[in-house]
């Protein structure tokens, strides 16, 4: 559910005179306006979604804005600039909103739309497109842990999932290793690469069923992809039913793509090991030898078992040529 | 314009925008679409369903390329990489021209994921076609540059739009995306006739046109793309084509977006200006 769009726009003192304008007459002062224009997006709004009435160093905005913006018969300088502002905020937050509705479970949507704005004003996209912007999310809340206190450990685990499904969604992939090869070569010269666009994970809780539960509750919602659209503020009150947060749990996940269909796929401990170590660089043969050395698990026909981990691995395309 | 330089010698008809929620229909009916416009960032990616989509559309239709990231107004130079991604993108899709917004959007690497208004200075325009040149040198493809709806006006301006517009493709010697909806917009915005915006602007160096829907508040219009085209609209579009000839022409419907028949009925109703214009030239 959105929140409305806004319909007005609050009065600003329009009868502050306007200081000395910014001229362009050169790329160099149109980099200064623009670099002007772009801090004043860039800074946060108020509680009530409105642009902050103060500027930097603590002087009026609406004389700041005065100095670059025309004011027309209907709106002030501060109104206007006041704007896109907004539009900024929207959409970013709309971006992240979609992006990450397992940590917005986790945290709650009023939470979540804190921390989105606080961790937007610290790191603000850097890349030309919004699949981005959570690059940095989980740098931003090992930094300031107080935003997802007290799911710390989950909230984290959650992030990591979120961000790898945008790496499995469009992230490269290189031609696929074919079995030939890999029998052809000895386990102990035999190194693989793993797919670009494969992550492994390492959890504390269950996310991926988490998360499935999560997107079965908000199903139907679809991503927007407009270029030059307004998106509303994100609602931060829901009436949705709350999912139940999972209970300490240690899985091993793989979150990849197969057919451009994104998949979750819990792994054996021994499985992921063995993965984790190919990624570092390991040959094959160190490979199992280190992801079977600490195995409490009796029993097991290692070899067949093993056998059967590459042979569905290769099935979904996973093993490429080390870059 | 009809076939000339600035798309490519093509003579597109009415297009439709490349949206997600239309894929599946696209993708199974093959509806009897001219082309598609598609938004270039959304498939600067190196692999997945993107571009599996992308390649499935391109084996049935014609695509043409438009961006909303390049910012050729930005102060800053242009961004080398992503027009190295954006060149791969050209590659795939042989798009015959493509188009980006002539408004800025970056500074210093950081992002507003906006379309920025232009302050209208002869400085800002040689910056602005500098960049346009760069682009279309490296591109080696036609540019459009598209007129963008705006809520704010700089002091430092010394034109209007229309002369900022015309200044900035002449010294960059490429073409126009005219977005009607747009001038409709800003001329509500900023209160000047969009009629004169639509008479003095290069007429031959229209490449294409883009119509949209537009969203009214008490104080200002804003471009939402999420509403049938007004009919204000639709007789500035009887206007342009007048002007400028039969040129190839995309509806734009991002938001709320209805069902594909919704969007292509309306995007069609723009054939009605166009064989008017052909019956009264042919007359």
């Amino acid at each position: 559910m959105k929140r409305s769009k806004p319909t007005s726009l609050s009065k600003s003192n329009s009868k502050l005179r306007p200081l000395k304008t910014i001229p362009v007459r050169s790329r160099s002062q149109l980099k200064e306006l623009q670099t002007l224009m772009a801090s004043a997006l860039f800074r946060p709004l108020t509680a009530k979604d409105r642009m902050l009435p103060r500027w930097i160093d603590g002087s009026s905005m609406a004389a700041v804005a005065e100095r670059f913006i025309k004011p027309n018969d209907r709106l002030s300088a501060f109104e206007r600039l006041e704007i896109y502002n907004r539009v900024y905020w929207f959409r970013i937050l709309d971006c992240l909103y979609d992006d990450y509705p397992g940590l917005r479970a986790i945290v709650g949507p009023r939470k979540f739309m804190k921390l989105a704005t606080a961790y937007l004003a610290k790191y603000p996209s850097v890349s030309f497109t919004l699949r981005n912007l959570g690059q940095r999310l989980e740098q931003f809340l090992r930094e300031e842990p107080h935003w997802i206190a007290p799911h710390r450990e989950l909230a984290l685990d959650m992030t990591r999932f979120e961000w790898a499904q945008v790496v499995a969604f469009d992230d490269p992939a290189q031609p696929v290793i074919t079995t030939d090869y890999i029998l052809d070569t000895p386990p102990a010269k035999l190194r693989l690469g793993l797919q670009p666009y494969l992550s492994l994970l390492e959890l504390n809780y269950a996310v991926d069923k988490f998360f499935l539960a999560v997107q079965k509750r908000d199903s139907g919602v679809l991503r927007d992809e407009a270029s030059n659209t307004f998106e509303a503020m994100p609602s931060t009150s829901s009436r949705k039913k709350p999912v139940q947060l999972p209970k300490r749990e240690h899985v091993h996940v793989v979150v990849h793509r197969y057919n451009n269909m994104l998949y979750y796929k819990r792994l054996e401990p021994e499985a992921f090991a063995m993965l984790q170590a190919l990624r570092r660089g390991l040959t094959v043969e160190k490979a199992c030898t280190n992801a079977l050395a600490s195995t409490r698990r009796p029993g097991v026909d290692w070899p067949t078992q093993i056998k059967d981990w590459f042979d569905n691995w290769s099935s979904l395309g996973w093993f490429c040529r080390r870059s | 314009m009809p076939a000339s330089p600035y798309n490519g010698f093509t003579n597109y008809g009415i297009g439709l925008g490349l949206r997600v929620p239309h894929y599946r229909h696209i993708l199974s009916k093959k509806p009897v679409v001219d082309w598609f416009e598609i938004i270039s960032e959304n498939f600067m990616v190196d692999g997945g369903r993107p571009l599996e989509v992308l390649d499935q559309i391109l084996e049935q239709y014609r695509v043409v390329q438009h961006g909303v990231a390049m910012y050729f107004g930005s102060a800053d130079r242009l961004n080398r990489e992503h027009l190295k991604k954006l060149k791969r993108l050209v590659k795939r899709t042989n798009t015959p021209w493509l188009s980006d917004h002539l408004c800025w959007g970056s500074v210093d690497g950081r992002y507003t994921h906006d379309l920025l208004p232009m302050p209208y200075t002869f400085a800002a325009a040689r910056t602005t076609a500098a960049n346009i040149r760069e682009a279309q040198d490296f591109l080696e493809v036609p540019i459009c540059v598209e007129n963008v709806s705006s809520y704010a006006e700089f002091h430092a301006s010394e034109m209007t739009e229309w002369e900022f517009l015309s200044e900035v493709v002449e010294l960059a010697d490429c073409g126009i995306l005219l977005d009607v909806n747009n001038i409709y917009v800003s001329s509500k915005n900023h209160n000047f006739d969009p009629y004169e915006y639509l008479n003095n602007v290069p007429h031959h160096r229209v490449g294409q046109i883009h119509i949209a829907g537009h969203s009214k508040f008490e104080k200002y219009i804003l471009d939402t793309h999420d509403h049938p085209v007004l009919d204000l609209v639709w007789k500035m579009y009887g206007h342009a084509i007048k002007l400028v000839g039969k040129t190839a022409t995309l509806l734009e419907w991002d938001d709320r977006i209805p069902t594909f028949k919704e969007v292509h009925d309306e995007a069609l109703k723009a054939n009605k200006f166009v064989e008017k214009q052909f019956e009264t030239s042919a007359a």
